[in-house]
């Protein structure tokens, strides 16, 4: 079943004459993870960006429908109850928020929108320190403020234990793998390989091969310059490692021709 | 006994008059030091006169009109009475302390609870003090707070009359806090000048915490004068509360001492007033001391908080921390106005300053200005300000994961705060301070 349709696509900045994203294409079933390669500056993380909701794109055109409902309407923390979370790129450091505070507030939040049960203090605890454990998060890390003083692949790792903890049904990864050290690199590869089921769908968005060999596609999109250019399978990505991007931005510029 | 302010004379000659009126009565002080301190005092003030906003360091804070209203002046010990249950809001009661309870300025003995001091430990009032202990009033009083260039603090001078008294002797821990709770009460306008002395002599640890309310929607203004001493590798944390509410204003003025190896540290929390003008003033006299200043603001309505500091480095190898800020909502008016003096020949000063400021609407303002005069070549002195709105990236990471975009930001502003509550180390009083801020924050963005 189509858990996110994404239909002809164009969106530019809020109040300014940039068009990023021209006409993207793309359905993810439940159950499935696929995965968004493509160079710098062609539009992958400002497709993340519009699907969590920030609201400094405009959507110009096209539609994105999420269990068959229109999603651009909905607010982002609406989103989030709804079962939408975005990995940041950059996690956002926030001194002086508690991780414990804000998570069980999260949590709580999302539970109830989904008419589950507040989790008591004693429940959130121990689920905290069993997800923290899976995900290779180091608990002390848990009573800190939220990534502050983390380093980059602890804020990676932490965005990949809060996914485990809001039990998303559509999780997008904007470059998680950026920047992580091999250990790091596997521990959100078994993180992310964990939860992956039949009722959830996975949009990893990626510069690099290298984790698709850990965390293996059911499809490979590449997007160059606002628009998904070519689909694969996970052989694409082998391809695209060692031929890089040219080839198909010569087979594309062809097509329109 | 009290005197009213006559409003047809400019408010200056209304002060020297009351001062002339009772002259020789309430006013004659049993000490003749102190009592010439008054006498030159009422001249200083006359010559200097009312602080005006073309003075700079009363540039952005306007204390003329508010000053210039029919206040009574009370002169004679009595003060309303009082019941438990009036103050019962504002007892912190979860914070362990040694109580006192001062109205309009003088200990209430009967709301106050002293408990056991430790031995040589005086908490009184300053009167009781000048009686009883003369030798250490004489030694401090009137010694660190320079009426030179103040006015109020001339004022104050002149009219001296009571306050509160803690005096901690050489080596003595205080393990609870000593908490004055000031109230104002009374259906009149009042003009109230309490004067406070805090001598914690050499190796003594003790912490003092100071909170002002009001139960009286009269308008008072409040000109406090307090002096401390901090002894060599002694140790004092004093913090004060203010949250009179709209129709009280005041100058607080507190001048502090340090000597070798000693750490003071000061925090003021500002959450109403109508004028509110607090001159933290520390001298550290002496090498290897630490001096920390710590404030924040959450202003509201039209209050104006005007938050003056002074840290004078007048010894080598010391180090200052200053850390400001402000949640400035409605049409409020924060300024921050921290002056570092390091003179010359006092090397290997290490002093930083911040100043940090939310601004929620069009309408609030923030004035801020650092003032560093610096006279030795090897020191480092840092200061930064800012000035702005709740971070919309941590608002919207907040969002994506499921809270509301006002849970976000309260949560934002909160996280703000918290930066100085930190640095509370009661944690009955951090928690009291945090709670009050959640309460005026759970209004916001609805």
């Amino acid at each position: 079943m189509a858990l996110l349709e994404i239909e002809n696509l164009h969106v530019g900045v809020e109040g300014e004459d940039i068009h990023i994203l021209k006409g993207v294409d793309l359905t993810l079933d439940t159950g499935d993870l696929h995965a968004i390669m493509g160079p710098n500056g062609s539009g992958k993380s400002t497709l993340a960006s519009v699907i969590a909701g920030r609201e400094e794109y405009e959507v110009l055109d096209g539609e994105i429908r999420y269990d068959g409902d229109d999603l651009l309407e909905l607010e982002p923390e609406e989103r989030a109850e709804e079962g939408i979370f975005l990995a940041f790129q950059y996690p956002v450091e926030l001194p002086g928020v508690s991780m414990t505070n804000f998570l069980k507030e999260a949590v709580n939040a999302v539970r109830e929108a989904r008419g589950q049960d507040e989790l008591s203090s004693a429940e959130f605890l121990q689920q905290m320190r069993e997800r923290a454990d899976m995900m290779g998060l180091d608990a002390d890390l848990t009573k800190r403020s939220v990534n502050e003083g983390f380093s980059g692949g602890e804020k990676k790792r932490n965005e990949i234990f809060q996914l485990a903890m809001l039990e998303p049904r559509l999780a997008i990864l904007d470059e998680t793998d950026s920047g992580l050290d091999i250990d790091a690199l596997k521990n959100v590869a078994d993180g992310v390989n964990k939860l992956r089921d039949e009722d959830r769908g996975f949009l990893v968005i990626t510069h690099y091969e290298r984790i698709l060999q850990y965390i293996v596609p059911d499809r490979i999109h590449v997007m160059m310059d606002g628009k998904v250019v070519r689909s694969g399978d996970k052989d694409l990505a082998q391809q695209l490692e060692e031929h890089g991007y040219e080839w198909i931005r010569e087979e594309a510029a062809a097509a329109a021709a | 006994m009290s005197t009213a302010l006559d409003t047809d004379v400019r408010p200056e000659d209304r002060f020297i008059s009351a001062f002339e009126v009772n002259h020789g009565q309430a006013l004659n002080g049993t000490n003749a030091s102190i009592a010439q301190q008054r006498e030159d005092a009422i001249e200083r003030f006359s010559a200097l006169g009312i602080p005006t906003n073309s003075l700079e360091a009363w540039k952005y804070t306007d204390i003329s009109k508010i000053i210039d209203r029919p206040y009574a002046l009370p002169l004679a010990p009595e003060v309303p009475s009082v019941d438990p249950s009036d103050i019962a809001p504002f007892t912190i009661d979860d914070m362990d302390a040694h109580r006192v309870v001062l109205v309009n300025g003088r200990v209430d003995p009967s709301l106050s609870d002293l408990g056991d001091l430790p031995s040589g430990v005086v908490v009184s009032s300053l009167t009781q003090a000048g009686d009883a202990h003369p030798d250490i009033v004489e030694a401090h009083y009137g010694q660190y707070a320079d009426f030179e260039d103040e006015a109020l603090t001339a004022l104050n001078t002149a009219f001296v009359q009571d306050g509160a008294f803690v005096y901690v002797p050489s080596g003595t821990v205080v393990e609870k806090p000593i908490f004055f709770l000031h109230v104002t009460a009374g259906q009149e306008d009042l003009f109230l000048q309490p004067r406070h002395l805090f001598v914690v002599e050499d190796g003594a640890i003790a912490r003092i915490v100071e909170a002002q309310h009001s139960l009286t929607d009269a308008h008072t203004f409040t000109n406090t004068v307090t002096e401390t001493f901090v002894g060599e590798r002694a140790n004092l944390e004093h913090y004060l509360v203010q949250d009179e509410g709209p129709n009280a204003s005041q100058v607080h003025t507190r001048a502090g001492q340090q000597k070798d190896d000693s750490v003071y540290s000061t925090n003021t929390v500002t959450f109403s007033g109508e004028v509110v003008r607090n001159n933290a003033n520390i001298e550290a006299d002496g090498s290897f001391c630490e001096s920390n200043l710590y404030g924040l603001c959450i202003g509201k309505e039209d209050m104006h908080v005007d938050n003056h500091t002074q840290m004078n480095h007048v010894q080598p190898d010391c180090n200052s921390n200053e850390l400001y800020k402000h949640v400035l909502n409605d049409e409020s008016t924060a300024v921050f106005n921290g002056k570092v003096l390091v003179t010359r020949g006092s090397q290997r000063i290490d002093a930083y300053q911040q100043n940090d400021t939310i601004v929620l609407t069009h309408d609030a303002n923030i004035y801020t200005k650092p003032e560093l005069e610096i006279y030795a070549d090897d020191v480092v002195c840092s200061h930064g300000a800012t000035t702005g709105q709740v971070d919309e990236e941590g608002v919207f990471y907040l969002r994506s994961r499921g809270l509301s975009e006002r849970r976000a930001r309260i949560l934002m502003l909160q996280a703000f705060c918290d930066e100085v509550l930190s640095e509370y180390k009661i944690d009955a009083l951090r928690n009291h301070i945090t709670e009050k801020i959640r309460q005026r924050f759970a209004n916001y963005f609805s």
